[in-house]
C-alpha cells in the first residue's frame, strides 16, 4: 500500500468541505486533499435543485448545484487535489486515513491536520418509531429528492409527507411539478419546523393541506403502502381519540429532521455533544482532539448554506495554521447555554482571538418567542453583550458577536452563559 | 372587475421573518398594512397584480453521466404559467456537454425570461 502525504485532508466535498479546502490552501497549506465518496464533488447540494442558495454570499438566488459549482471551480483553481469515488473507512488519532477506491483499492493517507466535513443525514423511520406494517413506499424526503432530481424516477403518485421540515415541503412542490398528488403534510408539533417561506411557496401555492399537531398512527398495506391512518395529538403529544382519518396513498415521505453525520468522528474518539450530535468545538472549529477540525453540518445543522460556507472557511484557515504550527493556543473559556437556548456553537472561546476579529456565537432556541426578545451573553455576574431581536424561533439560528471590547469583562470569567429571553419595552 | 373593497391576509416571503400582511384592494389600489418593512409592500403589490415565482426543475440530457440536467428560471416566472412552462421543458432534450448558466430555453413562453442550466455537465 502506498502512503500519500498531505498537510490538510478534508473528508467530504459538500459546501463545508469545499470552503475548508479552499481556505486551507489560501492560508498556506501546501497539499490539500479533498476526499469524497461520490463520483463528483458538491455534496447534498447536487440534489437540491431548487433556488434559495447564495443570497448572503453572492446576493443572488441560486439553485443548489450552481452554488456548489462556484466553489468547485474555485477549489480547482487554487489547486486543491480531489480524490473522488473514495470512501474514508477509518482515521487514527495519529491522523492516518484509510480509504477505499475502486481503481486503486485501499489507500493510506498521512495528514498533518484533518477536517471532518461529512455533512448530516436524515432521521429515518427507526428514529421516529412508526407503528404498522412495513410495506415498500416509505422513504425519507431526501432519498426521494435524489431519485426525482438526479436519477429520474418518481417514488409514487399519491403522497403523504410526515414532518414540516424544509426538505419535505420542497419535495411536496417538486413532486407536484412532476405530476404526483401530495395529499397531506402532517406535523406533530404546534408550529412549522421549516421556514415560513417554504410553507407559502411550496404548500400554499399548490393548495397542499398542512395539518399541525397531527401524526401517522398506522401504515396500511402489505406489499406496498395503500393508506396512512392519521391522528391528531394534544399539547402533551397524546393521541386524540376519534380524530383518526384514513388517507389512501402509495407513498409516505419522512421529513423529520437532520442529524450530523459523525460515525467517523466517533471512531477516532472525538468527543461529541449529545445536544448537537456534533463534536465539541472551539471558535477555530477545532474539536477536542488536537489537529482535528470540523466544517459545516457535521458540527450542527445550519439553516443556510451560506453559513455552512462561512464555517468551512474558518475551519480550513484554522487547519492550515495548525499544519504550519501557528494556530494560537491561549486560555479558552467555556460557552454555556442558559435560558431558552438549546445549544451554542462554539463550545469554547479562545480569548486571544478576540484581539484579531469578531467571534460569532451561534445558537438555537428551545421554544419560540414571538414577542420582542433579546439574546444576552453573561460572564457569570453581569451582562456583557446584548442584542435585540423581533422574535426567536427554533427553526432559525440566533447569533450574537463578541468583539475586542469584551475581552476586559471576560478576563476573570470561568465561563460565558448565553440566553434568549423576552424584552420588556 | 369588482370595484368593492376586499380584504385579505397573506404571508410575506421576501425575508424569513414571514410577516402576515393585511391587504385591502380598492379596484387598482392596493393598501398594505402590518408589514415589518417596506419590502413587504412591494411584495404584496406584486402578489396582487402579477404573482411570480422562481422555477427550478430538470430537463433530459443525452451523453452525460446523469439522465437529468437541473435548470432554473433566470428571474421569477409568472405563477399562473408555471405548469405550462414545466410541460414545455419536459419536451426538451439537450446534449452534453453543458456549462452552468448556459441558456437552455430562451424567452420561455414569450415572457422574456430564459431558462438556464444549474450546473456543468460533461460528456
Ligand atoms: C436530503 C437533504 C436535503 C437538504 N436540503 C437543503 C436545502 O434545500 N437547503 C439547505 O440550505 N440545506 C439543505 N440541506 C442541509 C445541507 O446538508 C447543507 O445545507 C449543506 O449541504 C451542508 O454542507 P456540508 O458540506 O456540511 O455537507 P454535505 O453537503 O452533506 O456534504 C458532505 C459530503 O461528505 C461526503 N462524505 C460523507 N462521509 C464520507 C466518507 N466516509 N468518505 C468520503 N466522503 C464522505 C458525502 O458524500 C458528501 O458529499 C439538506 C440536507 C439533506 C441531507
Ligand atoms: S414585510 Fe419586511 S420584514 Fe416582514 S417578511 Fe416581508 S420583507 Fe420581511
Amino acid at each position: 500500500m502506498k502512503i500519500k502525504k498531505c498537510d490538510v485532508a478534508v473528508i467530504g466535498s459538500g459546501p463545508g468541505g469545499l470552503a475548508a479546502a479552499i481556505a486551507a490552501k489560501q492560508h498556506g497549506a501546501k497539499n490539500v486533499l479533498l476526499i469524497e465518496r461520490d463520483r463528483e464533488p458538491g455534496g447534498i447540494l447536487l440534489q437540491c435543485i431548487h433556488n434559495g442558495f447564495g443570497v448572503e454570499i453572492f446576493k443572488k438566488d441560486l439553485p443548489g448545484p450552481a452554488y456548489a459549482q462556484h466553489f468547485i471551480h474555485e477549489a480547482q483553481s487554487v489547486g486543491v487535489e480531489f480524490l473522488l469515488d473514495t470512501m474514508v473507512l477509518e482515521i487514527t488519532r495519529e491522523k492516518r486515513i484509510f480509504a477505499s477506491n475502486k481503481s486503486e483499492g485501499m489507500l493510506e493517507i498521512q495528514a498533518k491536520a484533518v477536517i471532518l466535513a461529512m455533512g448530516c443525514r436524515e432521521r429515518t423511520r427507526a428514529q421516529v418509531r412508526l407503528p404498522g406494517a412495513r410495506p415498500a413506499g416509505v422513504y425519507t424526503a431526501g432519498t426521494a429528492q435524489r431519485w426525482v432530481n438526479v436519477e429520474g424516477f418518481m417514488p409514487g403518485k399519491k403522497i403523504v409527507i410526515l414532518g414540516s421540515g424544509d426538505i419535505g415541503m420542497i419535495m411536496a412542490r417538486r413532486l407536484t411539478f412532476e405530476g404526483a398528488k401530495v395529499e397531506r403534510v402532517l406535523e406533530i408539533m404546534p408550529y412549522l419546523s421549516g421556514l415560513m417561506r417554504n410553507y407559502v411557496q411550496c404548500l400554499q401555492d399548490f393548495g397542499i393541506p398542512l395539518q399541525m399537531q397531527h401524526t401517522v398512527k398506522r401504515i396500511l398495506g402489505n406489499e406496498r403502502v395503500e393508506a396512512i391512518e392519521t391522528v391528531a395529538v394534544d399539547d402533551h403529544w397524546q393521541e386524540v381519540r376519534g380524530s383518526e382519518e384514513i388517507i389512501p396513498c402509495d407513498t409516505l415521505l419522512l421529513s423529520v429532521g437532520l442529524i450530523p453525520e459523525n460515525e467517523l468522528s466517533r471512531q477516532v474518539g472525538i468527543h461529541l455533544d449529545p445536544l448537537t450530535a456534533g463534536p465539541f468545538v472551539d471558535n477555530y472549529f477545532q474539536t477536542e482532539s488536537e489537529g482535528f477540525f470540523a466544517a459545516g453540518n457535521v458540527v450542527h445543522v445550519y439553516d443556510l448554506v451560506d453559513w455552512v460556507t462561512g464555517a468551512g472557511l474558518r475551519a480550513g484557515e484554522s487547519a492550515a495554521l495548525y499544519a504550519r504550527d501557528c494556530l494560537p493556543m491561549n486560555k479558552k473559556i467555556a460557552v454555556q447555554r442558559g435560558e431558552n437556548v438549546h445549544h451554542v456553537i462554539p463550545h469554547y472561546l479562545d480569548m486571544g482571538s478576540l484581539n484579531q476579529r469578531e467571534e460569532q456565537l451561534q445558537m438555537r432556541v428551545t421554544k419560540p418567542l414571538e414577542q420582542p426578545v433579546k439574546v444576552q451573553v453573561m460572564n457569570g455576574t453581569e451582562v456583557i453583550a446584548s442584542k435585540a431581536l423581533p422574535y426567536a424561533r427554533p427553526g432559525e439560528m440566533v447569533t450574537i458577536s463578541l468583539k475586542d471590547k469584551h475581552i476586559e469583562p471576560l478576563k476573570n470569567a470561568e465561563q460565558l452563559v448565553v440566553q434568549v429571553v423576552k424584552r420588556e419595552d | 372587475m369588482d370595484k368593492s373593497l376586499q380584504t385579505q391576509s397573506i404571508i410575506c416571503v421576501a425575508c424569513p421573518k414571514g410577516c402576515r400582511l393585511q391587504i385591502q384592494r380598492d379596484g387598482e389600489e392596493v393598501l398594505v398594512s402590518n408589514q415589518g418593512c417596506k419590502r413587504g409592500v412591494e411584495y404584496a403589490i406584486g402578489e396582487m397584480k402579477d404573482p411570480r415565482r422562481m422555477v427550478a426543475t430538470t430537463v433530459q440530457i443525452e451523453g452525460a453521466r446523469h439522465p437529468l440536467l437541473p435548470v432554473y428560471s433566470a428571474a421569477p416566472f409568472p405563477k399562473a404559467r408555471i405548469f405550462e412552462l414545466l410541460a414545455k421543458l419536459r419536451s426538451l432534450k439537450v446534449q452534453a456537454p453543458v456549462k452552468e448558466g448556459q441558456i437552455i430555453l430562451e424567452n420561455a413562453l414569450d415572457t422574456g425570461i430564459s431558462i438556464l442550466a444549474s450546473r456543468d455537465m460533461e460528456q
